[in-house]
This record gives structure tokens, sequence and C-alpha cells, in this order.
């Protein structure tokens, strides 16, 4: 083990640091969401009809279609990723873009729920919604936030991944220095990751 | 210019590999939502969890090369999970054992 | 050897920017430290201001010199300023960034730009802070602690408050980044992890409580934000919002945020006795498995700030017996300090003064922690002076004095001239007597019942609170005086430049006084365990006029 963590301590470039800083901000992302799941658990273990009863709100096919549309997002990401360490720029970049267009697609479809559900006065601080019981407040006030900050991390990844396009169209990214495009990913990975555990927690109650 | 230990060699997976994962990953969103038509109850939550976990553990280990990582990546990442979940199950101490309006 | 520009120190060093652009633009780790230190320095003074009027209105019952509104905006921001702008960034953003690539043998840390980058943040979250003074609503009344509901119910400048500890939690998060990193990734060659220094041990230990605490009280405090705005109903009990849960999640932070504070004050205490003791450590192995122990049980512990709050009684017990255990590694490393003393050949310098003060007020509030640990004495001194005198104790008695100790124990290195020592003492007895004066009373006073957060008292309390603003007077003084002799012998004091000016044992003492740019000239091979005291290997025998 030893040899293969072994001490740079000149150099101007270590590319295991910069994972190692990647991962360790990662963690990071990991505990803020996290601390949202704890909110979640106790709410709904607290109000399980509620929950329940909140949740049929919520349409099923679109949440399993965002699902796979960033499923997929995450494939071609790492595809980019596998693409630039072969120097195929032009494959690389083209990932990169699916993967962008991908995430458009995801954030379009959530303005689209979002939208149906404020025409039908069910946002935080509606009156519709503060005459509901205490337990589908809370069902809601936590889907708006934990989707709401999700997609702004979404958001993020995508105002990223266009920069390492550029980069990558501009040689600045290549095949034996691509750890931004691979930091790019590892961001975007988490960004999926979270939402695999928002899907079933919100979206598969009923 | 290139220093031979300027960065060490990264090696990740093939194009196939990723293809079959993400395979893996939508057949497995697709249980996902066939079991949440089928069971009630605290089963249900524990099989999305455990399917999500499954995911996860995929996405970790082949999407974000963690399999390709050395130990001490996989080191750090047990600690902030266990970091979580040590939160978690401390935190429900209180909750399991109280009825609070 | 091709730029002469490298042999220069790093205070007369030019980069691309000349002057204080170049400071403010340098990514050089030792400027970032200075520059922490002087932006901390100035926060500290307005923290210690707000004490100071804290302890002049509860001088008599009643209204002294303001009303109680005014109070409890009062220690509100007094705690936040010392919280997030002195104790938490306090020794790993001034001395961590400024010793430890010197420490592991490196020449800078792993990230310097990102470096920089934090403190900036740090610049701006404490001036965020203090803007919601000047803003019509007045500052934030909800104590640092904020509270559901009030927290959201006050028409003070809550947001302010809350969005400066957001971005001052983003300034920790990088530190502590860096430093991860930096450990693993850039020890000098030879230097295995048991041969590091100990105070590398902690901030190791330190960085990693930040990268992963933070973020939960980052989210909780962005909560409480989105709830004023949106009222989504999480911590609103009106719409179903739960106060205890939110008291965990504020907590499950804040209590490893102590240990954050303590780590780094342990780590430079355990380089400062072996040098005015001229001996190696006393179980190395035991003081370095300690800190990672704390930063261990330390995250497992919060809800002992919560017995009261009605948390179930399983709860309680479960985390009374994890308070007790954290205690363990803690008086581990005490022992093993005092087993160094014992018998070693005392040379009694003003750092070794701090150090030993830091021992005896950190024994104190380290057992009054453990008493609190005790359900059935908790809800008798939940929220009362006694739990105040406790942590200040701990945060001011030991990291604050902890931080006075590095700084005059690093004082010669950092700025290559050297304070008088004479002065330097005799303010440290000013401080010490001052700080108990202030302090102890506290307890008593908090023992017989008087709450915390108060700003009315029963008659019976005032004979304790006269005697604790009297300590406030000899401590405050004295504490400006300190800074105001550092600052002038930083800029005047006679020069030093002998590289080890105490007979130090660890690599810091081996460079350049002031350190050059890039801290070595060539990256050392490191063979030996630090702190090997040899008979036949004492250096540099200083002289000074007694």
């Amino acid at each position: 083990m030893s040899s293969t963590e072994h001490i740079v301590s000149h150099l101007h470039r270590d590319d295991i640091a910069s994972r190692m800083g990647m991962w360790l901000f990662l963690f990071t992302e990991l505990l803020l969401f996290g601390g949202m799941f704890i909110l979640y658990s106790v709410y709904r273990y607290n109000n399980p009809d509620a929950f329940h009863l909140a949740a049929k709100e919520l349409d099923t096919i679109i949440g399993t279609f965002n699902t796979a549309i960033l499923l997929t997002s995450s494939l071609t990401m790492a595809l980019s990723i596998a693409a630039i360490q072969r120097n195929n720029k032009s494959l690389s970049i083209f990932f990169q873009l699916m993967t962008v267009v991908l995430a458009l697609g995801f954030m379009i479809n959530k303005y689209f729920e979002w939208g149906v559900k404020f025409h039908y006065g069910i946002y935080p601080g509606s009156e519709k919604l503060l005459s509901k019981p205490t337990g589908e407040i809370l069902f809601y006030g936590l889907y708006y936030v934990m989707t709401g900050l999700h997609g702004l991390h979404v958001l993020i990844g995508i105002g990223l991944i266009l920069l390492m396009t550029y980069y990558t169209a501009k040689d600045i990214i290549t095949y034996d220095n691509y750890m931004k495009l691979e930091s790019a990913g590892l961001y975007w990975h988490l960004v999926d990751i979270i939402w695999i555990f928002l899907f079933p927690l919100f979206y598969l109650i009923t | 210019m290139m220093n031979e230990n300027q960065h060490i060699e990264h090696k990740t997976h093939g194009y196939g590999i990723y293809v079959l994962v993400w395979i893996a990953l939508m057949v497995l969103t697709g249980v996902t939502v066939a079991v949440a038509g089928i069971n009630f109850g605290g089963i249900t939550v524990a099989t999305a969890l455990l399917i999500a976990s499954v995911k996860t553990y995929l996405v970790l280990t082949i999407f974000m090369h963690l399999r390709t990582e050395t130990l001490v990546f996989k080191i750090f990442i047990g600690v902030a999970l266990f970091f979580l979940i040590i939160s978690f199950i401390l935190l429900f101490t209180d909750y399991s054992f109280i009825v609070r309006n | 050897m091709n730029n002469n520009n490298t042999h220069i120190s790093y205070l007369d060093y030019q980069g691309k920017h000349k002057g204080i652009l170049g400071w403010l633009t340098s990514t050089d780790h030792k400027r970032i430290g200075i520059l922490y230190l002087i932006s901390l320095t100035i926060f500290l003074i307005v923290g210690i201001i707000f004490g100071l009027l804290m302890r002049l209105e509860l001088l008599t019952p009643g209204k002294t010199i303001m009303d109680a509104q005014t109070y409890n905006s009062i220690f509100t921001l007094h705690g936040v300023i010392m919280i997030f702008l002195f104790v938490v960034p306090g020794l790993p953003a001034v001395f961590g960034n400024f010793f430890l690539p010197i420490l592991i043998g490196a020449k800078d840390v792993a990230f310097p730009k990102w470096n920089l980058t934090s403190w900036y943040l740090y610049v701006i979250g404490g001036l965020l802070a203090i803007l919601a003074i000047l803003l019509p609503g007045g500052p934030s009344d909800t104590g640092w602690t904020f509270y559901i509901p009030y927290s959201v119910r006050t028409t003070t400048n809550v947001m302010f408050a809350l969005f400066a500890a957001f971005i001052l939690g983003f300034s920790s998060i990088l530190t502590g980044l860096n430093f991860v990193t930096t450990v693993h990734r850039m020890r000098a060659p030879g230097m295995t992890w048991f041969k590091m220094p100990l105070s590398v041990w902690s901030f190791y230990a330190t960085a990693w409580m930040q990268v992963l605490a933070t973020p939960i009280v980052g989210i909780t405090l962005l909560l409480v934000a989105i709830e004023r705005f949106f009222k989504v109903g999480l911590f609103d009990p009106a719409l179903g919002g739960d106060p205890v849960l939110y008291q965990h999640l504020f907590w499950i932070y804040s209590h490893p945020a102590v240990y954050i504070m303590i780590l780094p004050a342990m780590g430079v205490v355990s380089e400062i006795i072996p040098v005015f003791a001229r001996r190696t450590i006393f179980g190395y192995n035991f003081i370095a498995m300690s800190s990672i122990a704390i930063a261990f049980f330390g995250s497992l512990v919060w809800a002992h700030h919560m017995f009261t709050a009605g948390m179930s009684d399983t709860s309680q017990f479960i985390f009374s017996l994890l308070t007790m255990i954290v205690a363990v590694p803690s008086a581990i490393k005490v022992f093993n300090w005092v087993a160094t003393l014992y018998k070693g050949s005392i040379d009694l310098q003003v750092p070794l003064l701090y150090v030993l003060a830091f021992i005896f007020q950190f024994t104190i509030g380290g057992l009054t922690g453990v008493m609190q640990g005790v359900l059935s004495i908790d809800i008798h001194v939940h929220d009362t002076s006694f739990v105040v005198a406790h942590f200040h104790y701990v945060m001011f008695g030991g990291t604050g004095f902890g931080f006075f100790a590095a700084l005059h124990y690093w004082f010669p290195k950092m700025f290559g001239r050297m304070y008088n020592i004479k002065l330097a003492m005799r303010t440290f007895w000013g401080i010490f007597i001052g700080f108990n004066i202030l302090y102890f009373p506290m307890f008593i006073m908090g023992w017989l019942g008087m709450p915390r957060r108060y700003y009315d008292y029963l008659p019976e309390y005032q004979i304790y609170h006269v005697i604790s603003t009297l300590g406030s007077w000899i401590l405050v003084p004295s504490v400006f005086l300190m800074f105001g002799y550092l600052v002038y012998f930083a800029l005047k004091g006679k020069k030093v430049t002998e590289k080890n000016y105490w007979g130090g044992e660890t690599l810091e003492w081996q460079i350049e006084t002031p350190p050059i740019h890039e801290n070595f000239e060539e990256i050392p091979i490191i063979k030996e365990k630090p702190y090997e005291y040899k008979s036949n290997d004492l250096v540099t025998q200083f002289s000074e006029a007694k």
C-alpha cells in the first residue's frame, strides 16, 4: 500500500491530492443533505399516515422518468472521462454535452412538476397547504427544500460541466491531464446519488 | 518535463463496464418502483433503501472509480458514512423511545 | 538557486504584486496565517469589548447601563464572534496555516489558492456578522445557538447572523479539507505517521471534524433562514416543526466544534512542554491516538447539551455514558504532559507559563464538564452560570491560553524579532489572575442557582457578580496590553536571526528565521522521531538580560 501512496512533496501537480480534496468536499455535500435526510426520517417516523397521504399528489411517472434521466447522465459523464483517457477529444465533448442535455431535461421536468403543484396552490406558505394537517405541511416543506436544493446542485453541475467542455475544447483538459473533468464527474455522480435516495423517499411512499 | 511520478497512472474502466452498470441501475430502479406498488409498511421502506444502497455502491465503485483507488480513499468514505450513520442511530434513540406531540 | 528572491524571508518576498496587494493576493501559507492573525485579533477585540459590556451590566441587578433587549443582543454577538470568529478558526487558521507545512517538511499546503479563499470567506462572514449591528431591527437576540421557535419569530436581524455563520462554516471546511490532504500527501520523505509532531496529529484530527461536522450546522442554519423566509414549517412548531430536533441537528456540529476548538491548543501544549522540560514527551503514541479518540468520541456526545430539553430517558443514559468516555483521552493527555514535566529540566519561559495555566484551567474546565455529564447534577446546573464558567475555563482558559502560548512560542520564528520577556511575564500574571477572578465565582453562583443569559437577578448573587466584574477589569487591560506589546515588538523588537531560539526539536527550528518563501532550501529527509532530547544535543543557549 505504501508504494502506491508514496510521498510527493515537491511537485507542481499531484493528482491524488486533487482527488482527495474533491472527495473531502463531496463528504461535506453528503452531510449537508444528510442533515435533511435526518430531518425527513424523524418527521416521517412521527407522521407516517400524513406522509403517505401527501405523497399521493406526487407523480410517480415523472419521478421515475427523471431518475432514469439522471442515471443516464451519470453514464454519459463516466463515458466522457473514459473517452478523454483514450485521447478521443470529440467523443468526450459529445458525452459531456449529452450530460448537460440530460441534466437540462431533468430540470425542465422539475419545472413542470413544481408548476403543476403551484397551480393547485400547494407551495410553502400557501393558504391551501397551511390548512392541511401538520404532517402534510412537513412533507411538502421537505419536498420543496430537498428537491429544490438538489435542483440547485444540478444547475451548478450544468455550469461546471459546460466549463469542462470549454476546457476540453481548448486542450486545457487532455488525455494526460484530466483531473478537472474527473472532479466534475465526481460531483455529478454525488448529485445522482442524492437523487437515488430522494426518489423512493418522496415518490414511492404510496 | 513530465516527471514520471507526477501522476500515478490511474487506470479506470473501459466503456463497456459503464454501460453494464447503467443497465443494472435501470433495472434496479424498475424493481424499486414495482416493489413499492406491492408491499406495505416498514418492509417497503427497508427494501427501497436497500436497493438505493446497492445502486449507490455501484455508482461509487464503478462510476466514481473507488474500486481502483488506494485503500486510503475507501477508509475516507467509511469514516464519512460512519459519522452520518451513527448520527442517525444516536438521534433515533431519542425518538424511538418517546412520544412527543 | 537561480532566483535570488528565494533567499529572502517570506515577509519581504515579492511575487507578482507588491506591498499590501502582494499580501492580499498571496497564496503563501505563512502570509495567509498572518492575515488570519490580524483579522482574528480585530474580531477578538470586538468580542472582548462585548464581554466587558456584559460584565458592566451585570454589576447590579436590574438595569445598569442597558435595557434587556440590548443585553440579549450583546450576549448573542459576544457568543457568535467569540465562537465563529475566534475560537473555531483560531489556532488552525493562524498556526496551522503558518506551521503545519513546515512541521511536516513541505513547501506549502495542498491547495494554496483554496487557502486564500478561506481567508476571504472568513472576512466576509465576519463583516456580515458585524453589519447586523448597524441595520434597523438590531442584531440578533437569540443567543449564538439560534434555538427555534424564537429564532424564527424574532424581528431582529437573524438572517445576517445565519448567513455569516454559513459562510464562516465554508471557510472552516476549506481549511479542514486542505489540512487533511496536506498531511496525507505532503509529508517529507521518511516522516511516517508516528514521526509527525503531535501538533500535526491535533490539526489532522481537527480537520476531519471541520469537514464532517460543519455541513450539518450549515444546513440547519440555512433551514432556519428558509423557515423565516418561506414558512416551510420544518422549524415552526405551529406547522409541525420539532424544536428538539433542531437542537439535535444544531449540537451534532456544535459539540464537535468544541473539540475543534480545544484539540489544536492541546497540540500546541504537546509542542511546548518537551522544549521547556528539555525532555522527550511521555507517551507520544498515546497522545497521538488520543487526538483521534477525542475526535471520534467527541462526535457522539452532542445531546448532553439537551438533557433538560425533553429527551427520552434511554437517550439521556446513552449520551451521559458517552460523555464519561470522551473525558478519558483528554485526561490521558493531561497525565502525559504532567509526566513529561515531572523531573524534567524546567526552563520557565513565557510559553511554558501559559501552558501551565492551560493545564490548571483545562483540568478545572474538564472536570466540571464531566460533572455536567452526570444527569442528576445537570438538571440543577443546566442554563446556570456554572455552565458559563465551565465553557470559559475550557475555551478561554484552555484554547485562549493555548493561543497565547503559541503566540509567545512561535513569535521569534514568525517575525524574526523578540518581545521583552519580563514584560510578557508580568502581563501573563495579570491575565491569569484576572481570568480566574472573573470566572471562578460563576461556578459558585451557578451552583447556587444564578441563571445564565439573565439580565436581572436576585440580590443574593450580587457579590459574585461584583467580584467577577472586577476580575474582568484586571483581565481585559492585561490582554490588551499583551496585544499591544506583541504588535510593537513584531514591528520594532530586537531582531532575531538564529534558527533555533528555544532549542526545539521540530522542523520549524531548523529553517531560517523568519522562514524563506518556500520554507526549505531542500526538502529534508526525516530519520528521527520528534522531541528526541539527548544531553549532547542541546542547541543554542540564548541569553537574555534578566
